[in-house]
């Protein structure tokens, strides 16, 4: 019971927070609604019981990635009326009733054969579930390639960003 | 009204396929291209709290480990990492443009456009 009270908590804030993320027109809302939708998600990452990606979701995500775009929206320092006027036209409906509309039927096909069979494992958490020894263990086994792999990709992604944002080298 | 009263994992799944429509929804409406990039890393955690659930509530009634698989984590994890790689990348391409252009509405972004 409480776990529901909890996820109702967290569910609706993520989704006030994700909308203030796409409706507000001043970016450094937006931002910060963002850090605030990643806090809610990492609660309910621990009420799924993956404790260390909630850990790296608020140090990776509400810290790094969010100060590097609020860095952004500071340097950039658009004035008012830089930012655009929030214009209602035909398309942005059509495209609005589009996307709620393909989202709505894929999760609609998904969900409609889970929901009929209740074939979902719903069990306890065996005890260490989703602490840093048991991703660390399928991270280092399983899946060390794609790991090595990411290293590389940040390393190219940290020379690209350096390269691409810097005007003369 | 079953589905409110009762804790389910199909609750997980139908708040990630809101949040995705929320991120598509900000791709597809707004011009501004930092909200854009925002609204990919909303599309991102989405598909992060999907990759959780299945991997907190498998499909398979026989599991190989009992309470979950944690092959999800790890993909969690990697997309994490490519996010971040992602973000950084798509903010100095941001800034480049903005250093060419001064504006970062996508729409003036036509320049291949012959």
């Amino acid at each position: 019971m409480a776990e529901m009270i909890l996820f109702w908590l967290f569910a609706v804030g993520v989704v006030v927070a994700g909308a203030q993320v796409v409706l507000r027109r001043n970016p450094v809302y937006g931002a910060v609604s963002l850090v605030a939708c990643f806090f809610f998600l990492a609660g309910t990452y621990v009420l799924l019981s993956a404790h260390l990606i909630a850990i790296l979701q608020v140090m990776v995500y509400a810290g790094a990635v969010m100060v590097l775009f609020v860095f952004v929206i500071m340097l950039l320092n658009l004035k008012d009326e830089e930012l655009g006027e929030t214009r209602v036209t035909t398309m942005k409906g059509v495209g609005l009733g589009a996307v709620v509309a393909l989202t709505g039927f894929i999760a609609w096909r998904a969900l409609a054969p889970i929901h009929a069979a209740h074939d979902m494992a719903i069990e306890e958490a065996v005890h260490g579930f989703g602490g840093v020894k048991a991703v660390g263990r399928v991270l280092y086994t399983a899946s060390v390639l794609p790991f090595e792999i990411t290293s590389l990709l940040l390393l190219v992604a940290v020379v690209g960003a350096v390269v691409v944002a810097k005007g003369k080298i | 009204m079953e589905f409110f009263h009762q804790y389910q994992p199909q609750h997980y799944l139908v708040l990630a396929a809101i949040l995705f429509a929320l991120g598509a929804a900000g791709v597809v409406l707004r011009r501004n291209a930092i909200i854009v990039l925002m609204s990919v890393e909303l599309m991102l955690n989405a598909v992060n709290l999907t990759f959780l659930t299945f991997s907190r509530f498998p499909l398979v009634q026989s599991a190989p480990m009992q309470g979950g698989i944690l092959q999800g984590h790890a993909a969690v994890f990697f997309v994490i990492a490519t996010a971040a790689a992602e973000a950084a990348v798509g903010l100095a391409i941001l800034i480049a443009v903005f250093r060419s252009r001064t504006s970062i509405n996508v729409d003036e972004f036509d320049s291949l456009k012959s």
